[in-house]
Formats: C-alpha cells, sequence, structure tokens
C-alpha cells in the first residue's frame, strides 16, 4: 500500500462522487459513474482485493454504465432538480 | 429541506469517521479477524480442497450458500425487468 | 483478411464501418477471456461470477455494434431462456444432489459415494460444476437484462 497513490485515487473517488450527483446531464453522470467504479476498482486492487476488483471492474464499470445508458435512451436524458 | 439533508449527511459521515477510529490498522496481523477466520482457513483449505486460491474455495464450497442465493438474486432480478417491460407494453 | 472486410461489409445492421469491424475483432477475444476466468478460476482471481459478465457483455457488444436483431441470430431468445434455467438448475441442482447421495446440502465430498475419488478431488470438481453453472446464469442474465432495458420490452431494435 503506497500512500501517495491511496491519496490520488482517493481524491479522484471524492471529486467524481461529487460530480456525478451535481451533473445535469443524466449521461454524463453515468459515464462519470461508471469513472467512480474503475477507481474504486483501482483502489481495490492496489490494496490486494483482486477478486473484488475484478467483479467491480467488469460488473461495476462495464455492464452497469451500458444498463444505465440504455435505460436513458429509452427515457430521458435530462433530470428534474 | 437540502440544509436539513445536508447536516444529516455530515452528521452520518462524522459518526462513521468517529467509528473507524477503532478499527484495526491496515493488514494488521494481530486483529480478530487475521487470528481466528483467516488463519483456520489458510491452514485448512489447500489440504482439504486441494484449490490455490483460497478465495474461490471460500466463495464456492465453505459459504456456497451465499454463492446459490447471489446468483437467485441476479436470476429474480433479470425476470422482475423482464416481466414488468412486457407487461407495460401489451 | 480480404475475407474479414467482405464478411464486416456484407452484415447489415449498425451504421459506422469502423465500430463494426473493432467489435468483430475484439468479440472472439473476450469470450476467450471469459472461459479463461470461468475454467481457471481455482487458480487465478476470477471464477463464475466475473467470466459469466465478461462473456455476457461480449454478446452486448455485438448487440451495440450491430443491433439486437443480429446478436439474435448468435443465441435466440429460447437459447438465452435455456442457459439462464439451466445455470441456475445446475447449481441447486448439484446441491440437492449431493443431500441425496448421503451428505448435507451442497457438501461436495459427498459425491464420493457415487464415483469413488479422493475427497479434496471431490471439494475441488464440485466447486468447478457449480462456477460452471453461475457462469450460464450470469451470462444468460446480463444478455436478457441488456435486450429488454435497450430496446423497452419489444427485443427488436435496440439503442
Amino acid at each position: 500500500m503506497i500512500w501517495q497513490l491511496d491519496l490520488i485515487i482517493l481524491a479522484l473517488v471524492v471529486i467524481c462522487a461529487l460530480a456525478a450527483i451535481n451533473v445535469r446531464d443524466l449521461l454524463g453522470a453515468s459515464v462519470i459513474f461508471g469513472v467512480y467504479s474503475f477507481l474504486m476498482c483501482l483502489l481495490w486492487a492496489e490494496m490486494g482485493a483482486v477478486d473484488v476488483a475484478f467483479t467491480e471492474a467488469t460488473v461495476g464499470a462495464g455492464v452497469s454504465t451500458i444498463l444505465f445508458i440504455a435505460a436513458i435512451f429509452r427515457t430521458t436524458r435530462r433530470s428534474k432538480d | 429541506m437540502k440544509v436539513f439533508a445536508l447536516l444529516a449527511t455530515a452528521l452520518t459521515g462524522a459518526i462513521l469517521l468517529y467509528g473507524t477510529a477503532d478499527f484495526p490498522a491496515w493488514g494488521d496481523p494481530e486483529s480478530p479477524a487475521s487470528t481466528h477466520v483467516s488463519a483456520y482457513f489458510i491452514e485448512t483449505v489447500v489440504r482439504d480442497t486441494h484449490m490455490p486460491n483460497l478465495v474461490a474455495a471460500v466463495l464456492g464450497d465453505y459459504r456456497a450458500y451465499d454463492t446459490m442465493f447471489e446468483l437467485v438474486v441476479i436470476y429474480c432480478a433479470g425476470m422482475a425487468v423482464l416481466a414488468v417491460l412486457r407487461g407495460a407494453r401489451s | 483478411m480480404r475475407r474479414f472486410r467482405e464478411q464486416v461489409q456484407n452484415t447489415e445492421g449498425g451504421t459506422d464501418l469502423i465500430i463494426r469491424t473493432s467489435v468483430r475483432l475484439m468479440v472472439p477475444f473476450i469470450q476467450l477471456f471469459g472461459l479463461y476466468v470461468i475454467v481457471h478460476g481455482h487458480y487465478s482471481p476470477g471464477g463464475g461470477f466475473q467470466g459469466g459478465v465478461l462473456l455476457g457483455s461480449a454478446f452486448i457488444l455485438l448487440a451495440l455494434a450491430y443491433g439486437v436483431e443480429y446478436s439474435k441470430k448468435y443465441m435466440s431468445e429460447f437459447a438465452n431462456f435455456l442457459t439462464v434455467n439451466i445455470g441456475v438448475f445446475i447449481f441447486v441442482g448439484f446441491g440437492i444432489l449431493c443431500a441425496l447421495v448421503g451428505g448435507f446440502f451442497l457438501d461436495y465430498g459427498a459425491m464420493a459415494n457415487v464415483f469413488p475419488m479422493p475427497l479434496p478431488e471431490w471439494r475441488y470438481w464440485g466447486v468447478f460444476v457449480v462456477e460452471v453453472g453461475v457462469g450460464m446464469g450470469v451470462m444468460g442474465i446480463m444478455v436478457s437484462l441488456y435486450w429488454d432495458l435497450a430496446s423497452a420490452g419489444s427485443r427488436k431494435e435496440g439503442l
């Protein structure tokens, strides 16, 4: 565990989480959420939990982003608030 | 209302951060999880199941109930999406 | 190479040539990697769940680039339905089979009463059977979820 790498990834995770909440465009929010998942995957791989990192990379960053985008294309791209 | 939500979030976060102060250090060999459960698995898994990957052995053999119902949950999710979207069309 | 180019140009569906070509190049490798992750789960990170998601995402990629109709040529709706149910059935059925031959539910060592093999070996192969079941189920469910969400339930045309 390298604390410099940890600090960078954790800071990016917080930035991505705040951005995903604040972005008005739902498509952009889902893409940022995919980035967030991938950063969590990096964090887990760096902590030594490679199995969890693998699951996060395939499910969180891969399939769930595609499913979000599919749902957005069939409904609306604009958020209410 | 938004101020109240922000206050609640900040309070919950502060309580959670306060709770982490009692955690053992990362990778501490003296922590309770490393002294009982991990030691048992490291000693017996390779002898009992011939599997070098301890995570696969725990997920597939020792905690197979957990994995089974994980699959059943995903199955139910797929069936629910199918039922809702097909039902909405007709 | 020429045959590959003709194959890409002659298939209908999709709009962009670059996307269609790159998807056609990537899909076999993704499927191979998914099978590797399922089969090699005992030795390296991975297992049924991750491999199943990888196999499903290969089909999702095909459906994204060529349309839902085209991806149904490779896995029909009935085959998808069969894959999901057989995958869940393998897991639960193997557990019940272990109970029937004289052990506990999901106690793979009890299968030694039927086919004599050392007990650790049976637990090894029991986990393998179970992971294949998980992989089949997760693959089918991921493809089915994408089909339903992308076409709003009609399963005719995707994004």
